[in-house]
């Protein structure tokens, strides 16, 4: 299903084409659809994130921030509603999503509003969630992202999604149902987390687009480390609105799919929810707007129990919070307190290389190819592991990123470990690639050393090399005397030199030189 | 003794001719004594006693903490007070304990007050009359008073004696008559649309609305966000100014507080008002306004006139849509701010457990009454989406414009506008509650509640005895921040109108120092 999908993004004509050959339809709806409906489905998808601030408390009290923590043990009362409490502005937060705004190109309104929202849930406490729905902090930017063409990474191409804008609200806490005994248990250590909430305009079309968005995103979140951003840890959500329409025509019926906690679900859930409502109005059906969630072990989407009709949140001035005031170098004002003040530009000046630009410094740097950045980068410390190899080695760039991305990575991949899990260390790889750049060693026996040190019994490639007897044999007699013993075996015959070479190989358990010995038996022939 | 402004008393505390447990003791005695005027909810007898012990331990070493030190106060029942019971007169903050104190309550404590306990209200501060709380209606000290009951209408004998009282007035109608009955010297209320102004006016006290923002609202269970202040009631302007004192400033944990720092005033004498430009906003001649109060406020614009000060009669032209305005922001956040009483996390929980909503209505069917009930829903209609815009945001813009006009009238050169702060003189209660809440509190908030919807600070001074021989006051509304000018200009006010002692048998009985000092005698006097 995911590949016929893939095709919506590319062209839409072939939308009609794989839907041919689609099992449901049968051969009398496969009539009319060649007569009456020859026009293509455009997909829209839309997207709703929310990632949790990485500070150290709350978004307007002084609880501290913590995954895991013991239920109900991170609650001041503030969080807890306690009557007569008041919320207090975290400027920590407030400077994460301006630094945000800014690396998504947003206008950072320098007076941004604070509304609530009601609505009666028991992880709810105030009845109400602090939101920014009139006057957000930051609005109309834009995100751009590459994926690749037909899973080929030799073929990316660069998209740009409009982002509507970013509002700071609260988090609530969780609630869990305990359905044999009939009880809803509260935990309220998330309730207050401050989030950013980031609204992508409907500007993608497949799964894989809004997949590649996110994944940007996540990265530009953790460079800036406004969000940790793991998915699997809630600190980022994803909601996908998702309709589909004929060109030309206005957009869809659209739904909203929540419940999706990986890239690689969201990527699913868009995907199947797409298909999904093609089938159900090529079918006569019609799309209810309602919220789905993705069931990702069916691998789809399911209505969401019905919340009584549509709600009225009721929005509302929060009046205990004054309009949140940014400044800029020009309207600083010159008496008043650092400590009260947020100066854009001063973030602005401060913010580090966005994952754009530091793909295209490795590219430039290291002479690398595009697709090598983006898998430097798509991996946490991946980047700063293949600089630090670098810097302590006397190989090329070009042929280091074959090491990291073929070796380390596939070693890592395997063994479901993170960069900062690898047993092999960039000052240890960095050892071993110079050893083979020093042809000490082949490059087949480097990679048994490598996995060796993966091993990681903390021996160096050194010892390993001794010990598995894996230098290169640089002695000219030493070779010779074997190339004589295969010599003697074969008669000279030039067409079998390369197997010559192999049984050199063979015999020398790969320490050989290659170029030495086709040397050397090329002599022998042509004695 | 008990009759004394506070700060007299602080003169007597510091020379040590009076101690502060024994202070404590009359107080919590006659407290006790005066039980029937339901002025109290919680007294909080023991922890009044160590603290007025530690006072005295203070005293003892010659090291006060200031001239609050040992003064006995009492607080509305809508502000946390850790370890004692804040109930909001409600069935849904029944036993409520709250772990922490609100900062202007704090505050006091820091200084050596003794807090004597927690005062009666409307429920959750709802009202006018501090009627309708679940611990039932105040009375009226001056109900009791000698001249009172010298002027009423002796009724047949048949008829119960105790059917003549009146209400405080509201909602912080319980710690307006605490202060009245001289059971504290000073006492904490809120003023969202005139709750503490009203009970001041109708119980002979003054009533202090600060500037909003000028005092914490953290710790305050709030009414009105946008509207609510803490408000201060004692016996004369010069305690309210040492009150304000105490309690203004920016509080880190109210973002609504000013930023810059607050100084603490004493007030001078006045002694030449020609300098003065009073406003008399002619709006405020409103319908129902009683004769006898039309008088009175005429006689003091004369006052004023006769001094060498310049009165001018202003006009704040939108002051008639001011209530039903105030009516619409009052409902809507107060939707909102009683969203969080649902039966989780602290207050009444329902038994009914079928499902979490089901709960959620049973509990707060429970826990309010018709009155709060009634505003939720009113509120909750104007936030709806469909009517948002007809409704809470032309009340917004309403709001606007009655700000506006005062900032016009002071932009013009007006320094202070008097008006009256009551419609009439508090009436019995049996004649109060013929009227529904709603009803009432539109009446009675009518000439106080645009002070709040601006922000500006007002005051009662209480200035005559009426007819039936009930206390009237008329109300100050100043500049924003400006409240040195506006309690300057009160005090002289003060001075002039000598407001009689209020003549009660308890306290008489309790205290025979009382009586010997007529008048309100003034700390600042005395220490010069």
């Amino acid at each position: 299903m995911s590949g016929s999908v893939l095709q919506y993004c590319s062209t839409t004509f072939a939308i009609t084409l794989c839907l041919w050959g689609h099992p449901y339809l049968n051969s009398i709806f496969l009539l009319f659809f060649f007569f009456f409906s020859l026009t293509p489905w455009v997909p829209v998808v839309g997207l709703e994130i929310h990632a949790q601030i990485s500070s150290n408390s709350k978004l307007f009290s002084g609880s501290q921030v913590q995954f895991a923590a013991p239920p109900n043990s991170l609650v001041s009362f503030f969080d807890a509603s306690l009557p007569g409490t008041l919320p207090v502005l975290n400027r920590r937060c407030v400077e994460a999503a301006v630094m945000t705004g800014l690396a998504l190109n947003c206008s950072i309104n320098k007076k941004s509003l604070f509304d609530r929202k009601h609505y009666f849930y028991a992880d709810l406490p105030a009845g109400y969630q602090i939101t920014q729905q009139r006057v957000p902090i930051a609005v109309n930017g834009s995100l751009s992202y590459s994926l690749c063409i037909d899973n080929k990474m030799s073929q990316m191409v660069t998209k740009t999604v409009r982002i509507k804008q970013i509002q700071l609200e609260q988090d609530s806490g969780k609630s869990l149902h305990d359905d044999v005994r009939s009880q809803t248990l509260v935990d309220l250590n998330r309730a207050g987390v401050g989030l950013m909430e980031v609204v992508m305009e409907p500007d993608m079309c497949c799964g894989e687009e809004a997949a590649a968005a996110v994944r940007e995103l996540q990265l530009i979140l953790q460079t800036l480390g406004s969000s940790q951003a793991v998915m699997a840890e809630g600190q980022l959500r994803v909601d996908a609105n998702v309709s589909v329409h004929h060109p030309g025509e206005p957009y869809g019926v659209r739904t909203e799919v929540k419940n999706i906690n990986s890239i690689r679900f969201l990527a699913k859930a868009v995907d199947y929810e797409i298909e999904r409502q093609i089938e159900e109005l090529e079918s006569g059906g019609t799309i209810l707007n309602e919220t789905r969630a993705f069931d990702s072990k069916l691998g789809c989407t399911v209505p969401m129990r019905d919340k009584e009709g549509k709600q009225d949140y009721r929005f509302m001035p929060e009046p205990n919070l004054p309009p949140l005031i940014l400044y800029n170098a020009r309207s600083l004002p010159a008496n008043m307190n650092h400590q009260q003040v947020v100066n854009i530009d001063w973030i602005h000046e401060r913010l580090p290389d966005l994952p754009s630009v530091k793909r295209a410094k490795l590219v430039e740097q290291y002479g690398i190819l595009p697709e090598h950045s983006f898998t430097l980068l798509n991996e946490a410390g991946l980047t700063e592991f293949f600089e630090d190899v670098i810097k302590q080695t006397q190989m090329k760039p070009k042929k280091v990123i074959g090491w990291i991305l073929n070796d380390l990575l596939s070693y890592l991949k395997q063994h479901s470990l993170t960069v900062k899990e690898s047993p092999v260390s960039s000052f240890l790889l960095a050892d071993l690639l110079n050893r083979l750049e020093k042809k000490e060693i082949s490059s087949t026996a480097a990679k048994q050393v490598f996995a060796e040190l993966w091993k990681g019994e903390g021996k160096t490639p050194l010892e390993i090399v001794k010990e598995k007897k894996l230098q290169l044999i640089q002695d000219q007699e030493d070779l010779e005397r074997i190339c004589q013993a295969v010599m003697a075996i074969k008669s000279g015959n030039r067409k079998v030199l390369n197997k010559l070479i192999g049984l050199v190989q063979r015999e020398t358990q790969g320490r050989s030189n290659p170029v030495l010995v086709k040397q050397l038996l090329e002599k022998k022939l042509s004695e | 003794l008990l009759g004394r402004a506070s700060l007299l008393v602080s003169a007597a505390l510091k020379e040590g001719r009076v101690a502060p447990t024994e202070l404590c003791q009359r107080c919590l005695s006659l407290i006790k004594s005066t039980k029937f005027l339901n002025a109290y909810i919680t007294v909080a007898e023991e922890t009044a006693l160590k603290q007025a012990e530690e006072s005295e331990k203070r005293y003892k070493r010659g090291q006060p903490l200031g001239v609050l030190d040992g003064i006995p106060i009492a607080v509305k029942d809508n502000f946390n007070t850790a370890g004692i019971e804040t109930t909001c007169a409600s069935n849904m903050l029944k036993g409520y304990i709250s772990p922490y104190n609100a900062t202007v309550v704090q505050k006091l404590l820091d200084q050596g007050a003794v807090l004597l306990g927690k005062t009666n209200l409307d429920e959750f501060a709802m009202g006018s009359g501090s009627t309708d709380g679940v611990f039932g209606p105040v009375r009226n000290p001056w109900s009791y008073s000698r001249q009172y009951k010298e002027k009423s209408v002796p009724k047949s004998h048949s008829e119960d004696k105790d059917s003549n009282w009146v209400i405080t007035g509201g909602s912080s109608g319980g710690s307006a008559a605490a202060v009245s009955s001289f059971t504290c010297f000073a006492a904490l209320g809120s003023d969202t649309g005139g709750s503490t102004r009203n009970p001041a006016a109708h119980c002979g006290v003054v009533g202090l609305k600060p500037t909003y923002g000028l005092i914490s609202r953290h710790g305050l269970i709030p009414l009105v966000n946008s509207m609510d202040v803490p408000g201060i009631l004692t016996r004369c302007v010069d305690d309210a100014a040492v009150v304000l004192g105490s309690l203004a400033g920016h509080d880190p944990k109210d973002s609504t507080t000013i930023q810059d720092n607050f100084k603490p005033f004493e007030l001078s004498d006045l002694t030449d008002v020609s300098k003065l430009s009073i406003g008399i906003p002619k709006e405020y001649h409103a319908p129902g306004l009683s004769s006898e109060i039309l008088a009175l406020w005429s006689k003091a614009a004369d006052l004023f006139k006769n001094a060498g000060a310049k009165v001018i009669e202003v006009s704040l032209p939108h002051t008639r849509y001011s209530i039903v305005c105030y009516h619409v922001l009052c409902t809507a956040e107060v939707a909102s701010n009683m969203a969080r009483f649902d039966g989780l996390e602290y207050g009444h929980r329902s038994d009914m457990n079928k499902s979490t909503e089901s709960m959620y209505a049973a509990t707060r069917r429970e826990g309010f009454n018709d009155v709060v009930r009634g505003r939720i829903l009113s509120g909750n209609y104007f936030l709806l989406k469909q009517n948002y815009e007809n409704y809470f945001i032309k009340a917004q813009k309403v709001r606007r414009l009655i700000a506006n006009d005062f900032v016009k009238v002071f932009g013009s050169g007006v320094d202070i506008l008097l008006t009256p702060t009551t419609l009439s003189d508090a009436i019995p209660y049996m004649e109060f509650i013929k009227e529904d809440n709603r009803t009432r509190s539109a009446q009675d908030d009518i000439l106080t509640q645009a002070a709040n919807m601006a922000g500006l600070p007002a005051i009662n001074v209480p200035t005559a005895l009426s007819e039936r021989g009930l206390p009237v006051g008329l109300q100050f509304i100043g500049r924003s921040f400006q409240e040195k000018q506006l309690l300057t200009v009160a005090k002289w006010f003060e001075k002039q109108v000598k407001f009689p002692m209020i003549q009660l048998d308890e306290v008489k009985r309790h205290d025979h120092g009382v009586f010997q000092h007529q008048k309100s005698a003034s700390f600042l006097e005395h220490r010069t």
